[in-house]
């Protein structure tokens, strides 16, 4: 069975998800999605050990060999962002069933676990896949999923975050296809690895610039870059509590897999950093990035939308490291990957056990919530400090080895601004800190209590996961390095 | 030069939709018309696949004894595939607006807008 | 709408030969251009022109839509399944050689079964899109503070 293990990754949340619309009983619902999404995950962690193992695993759909059938291929990069994805989909699934019940009406719930895990499997499929064309698929189901479960929120700002959302993602993802058809009408291949070789001598190509300018800014929007990050904040701050957590987690972070993949797989290293000043485009997209957003969510008033800012801020730091295109720049922005994923996680986790309970986010109504939810709030305080990147947190690792490879390039300007703007992280992970500790509690905030027991237990193996990561470094910077020399390979 | 437009009147066709497409999109504020425009956007997209796949003096591509020279069909499965993909937006966006004329009573983003930001 | 008899008794005409139509498109797509996916939505058009004609109501008797729902769900299972089934029988997912001994003929099984599957949950998806759209009238209705803006028609 093991040889199947790629397809299945996909494939248990593709058949699970048209089960719980048959099912719609919202706590089979919830057991089948648990189960699944965990299933998921060990298949993924098998999938990396097999890779570190034993090298790339290629599974060919319907036996019909590439180049000319579909394939999916495992290597360091796309098992390590696998286990991510899932990983995040398996710790938020048990947190999710008291937060949706409490956030969506009953008929509702159903819909939501389908959509949940068409999501996943889109998620997984964009990551796993060796096939152009297959990308665009799996973008398409993952983002029509995450259109529907945003518009599920309960403000009806929802709604029309969803609606911005659906246009800049539709017009990312047609980018990205008119990418591929102008490659495919290159090469006549969709194959990645195919591509790769064929791409090598058409590198003087316009119409292969075109291509890779399509791709890059389509994928782009998706990854929400800093000028196309409009539709980001929005959407994370008003959809339902779970959908925030999860699409935080991942969605941005698959965008990012797949521009590496497209730039240093199938364009190749000399074509993206030498041919073009792709490192300088990105470097200052990254550093305006980084200042704009981490400036502008000092000033957010509601909790989940100042996390939603720092997430654009934060994919300037991944954003970065790519555009040192060194071997160490891309470890650094991969391992900035895992950890924003599990710090972000926690900190919209910890969101969602407030909402649940007061029902707001904002500032105002959060005062002295840490005296009534300890817990919850202990774990944000954690998962702040790993935003930060205070040592012995795992958001330290990945902002050292930014700075060592902003020295390593002689940048230190650069690594100046990662620290200094480190401290803008400090502002607004304070005014959070401040108000939920230090303040009195208000009369609403006096009446609730600490958020149910099965909530917590997914925040605190992600608060814990932000320490491990923090203490046991050698197991996530291994396999980061790993991927990193696969992908700028014998270049460096 | 007069040739060089000619010979390509498709690449022209798919690039004067796509603009069309995409202006419609950035300049309205009416939801629906900025779907229409999207839905134009992503038909250029279609027609340009098509248009690459054709062969000069191909059939469509079944087999039978006589026909050695007909169209690449691959082009087709993958728009086939995106215009799926096209209907499924189309048909969610007007869902999303259907509900947001419900929540907010119009179908105009600048209002709309106002009513956020008044909130 | 007794005043519409010429409408009433070309759709019912037409019904059949539409669904008919679509079974062809569906079941000839092996052999020349055709599948499921146009076959689901000339299957579903017959569904929508009875109700365009006949109402909402009676269209909600022919195809429920509880009916339609499962459909959706079913096609994909059909689908996920075939593959599921050729890996079980020791192919790769996918792979419809192994469903017949001879493997020409596991690929013409094949690419019916799974075929079928997405006519199914294209038909039932646009029966249930058609649905959710006309059938929102009423909820507009239901809510006072939202003024409809198009006049009932006449059926």
């Amino acid at each position: 069975m093991s040889v199947h293990l790629p397809v299945l990754q996909v494939i248990f949340p593709l058949i699970a998800a048209p089960l719980c619309l048959l099912v719609r009983n919202p706590f089979a619902n919830w057991l089948l999605a648990t189960l699944v999404s965990w299933l998921t995950f060990a298949i993924a962690v098998l999938l990396l050990l097999q890779v570190l193992d034993a090298g790339v695993i290629t599974y060919a759909l319907g036996n019909w060999v590439a180049p000319w059938g579909i394939e999916y291929v495992v290597d360091e990069l796309n098992a390590f962002i696998l286990v991510i994805v899932s990983g995040i989909g398996a710790v938020v699934m048990p947190y999710a069933m008291r937060s949706v019940s409490g956030e969506l009406p009953d008929r509702q719930i159903s819909l939501f676990y389908t959509m949940f895990l068409l999501c996943l499997s889109g998620l997984l499929g964009i990551t796993i896949t060796g096939d152009a064309f297959n990308v665009f698929v799996f973008l398409e189901i993952s983002s029509l999923s995450s259109y529907a479960l945003i518009s599920l929120g309960r403000h009806r700002k929802a709604l029309h975050a969803s609606y911005q959302y659906l246009i800049t993602g539709t017009i990312g993802a047609t980018f990205f296809l008119i990418g591929v058809g102008l490659l495919y009408m290159m090469t006549g291949t969709l194959n990645m690895k195919d591509l790769a070789s064929l791409l090598k001598p058409l590198s003087d190509s316009r119409i292969v610039l075109a291509a890779f300018g399509f791709i890059v800014v389509g994928m782009g929007l998706k990854l929400a870059v800093f000028p196309l990050h409009l539709w980001l904040p929005n959407a994370y701050a008003y959809a339902p509590s779970v959908v925030s957590v999860f699409l935080a987690g991942t969605a941005t972070k698959v965008s990012l897999y797949v521009v590496l993949r497209f730039i240093f797989t199938v364009f190749g290293f000399e074509f993206s950093f030498i041919g073009q000043p792709l490192g300088l485009a990105l470097l200052i997209l990254a550093i305006s990035g980084i200042i704009t957003c981490s400036l502008v969510a000092i000033f957010q008033i509601d909790v989940k939308r100042l996390l939603a800012w720092s997430s654009v801020a934060q994919i300037g730091y991944m954003l970065l490291g790519l555009s040192f295109a060194t071997v160490i720049g891309v470890q650094a922005s991969l391992l900035h990957i895992f950890n924003h994923a599990i710090m972000k996680t926690g900190l919209f986790l910890a969101m969602g056990c407030v909402f649940l309970r007061i029902g707001s986010c904002r500032l105002e109504d959060l005062s002295g919530i840490g005296r009534q939810m300890p817990w919850t709030m202990a774990g944000f305080t954690i998962c702040g400090l790993s935003l930060i990147g205070v040592p012995t947190t795992a958001g330290f690792v990945s902002k050292w080895y930014l700075v060592l490879s902003a020295f390593e390039k002689g940048w230190w300007p650069v690594a100046l601004l990662i620290v200094l703007t480190s401290l803008l992280a400090v502002i607004y992970i304070w005014k959070v800190v401040e108000v939920a500790w230090f303040h009195e509690p208000s009369d609403a905030v006096k009446a609730v209590s600490e958020a149910p027991f099965l909530m917590l237990v997914p925040l605190w193996i992600v608060v814990g996961a932000n320490i491990w990561f923090g203490f046991e470094t050698s197991g996530s910077v291994d396999v980061a390095a790993a991927a990193a020399k696969a992908l700028v390979g014998t270049v460096r | 030069m007069w040739d060089l437009f000619l010979s390509h009147y498709n690449y022209w066709i798919v690039i004067f939709l796509m603009m069309i497409g995409f202006y419609i999109v950035m300049s309205r504020h009416n939801l629906v018309k900025k779907l229409i425009g999207l839905n134009i956007f992503q038909t250029s997209v279609f027609l340009f696949y098509i248009s690459v796949g054709k062969v000069s003096d191909g059939t469509a591509p079944i087999i039978t004894q006589d026909i050695s020279r007909y169209s690449n069909p691959l082009p087709h499965v993958l728009i086939l595939t995106a215009i799926v993909v096209g209907v499924a937006t189309t048909s969610l966006g007007l869902a999303l607006v259907v509900r947001l004329k419900e929540a907010y009573g119009t179908i105009e983003e600048d209002e709309i807008n106002d009513m956020d930001a008044a909130d | 709408m007794i005043q519409h008899v010429v409408l009433r008794i070309i759709a019912k005409l037409l019904a059949p030969f539409i669904l008919l139509f679509a079974f062809y498109v569906q079941f000839h797509g092996d052999f020349g251009p055709g599948g499921g996916f146009q076959a689901g939505v000339i299957f579903a058009t017959a569904f929508i022109l009875y109700a365009l004609i006949y109402g909402l109501e009676n269209a909600r008797e022919a195809a429920p839509p509880v009916a339609a729902q499962i459909g959706v769900a079913l096609g994909v299972l059909i689908y996920a399944g075939t593959g599921v089934v050729t890996m079980l029988l020791g192919g790769t997912f996918l792979d419809y050689s192994v469903l017949s001994a001879n493997a020409g003929d596991g690929q013409h099984y094949g690419i019916l079964i799974v075929e079928f599957g997405v006519g199914v949950t294209v038909s039932a998806v646009m029966i249930t899109v058609f649905f959710a759209f006309a059938g929102r009238r009423g909820v507009l209705e239901e809510r006072e503070d939202v003024v409809p803006t198009e006049e009932k028609m006449d059926g």
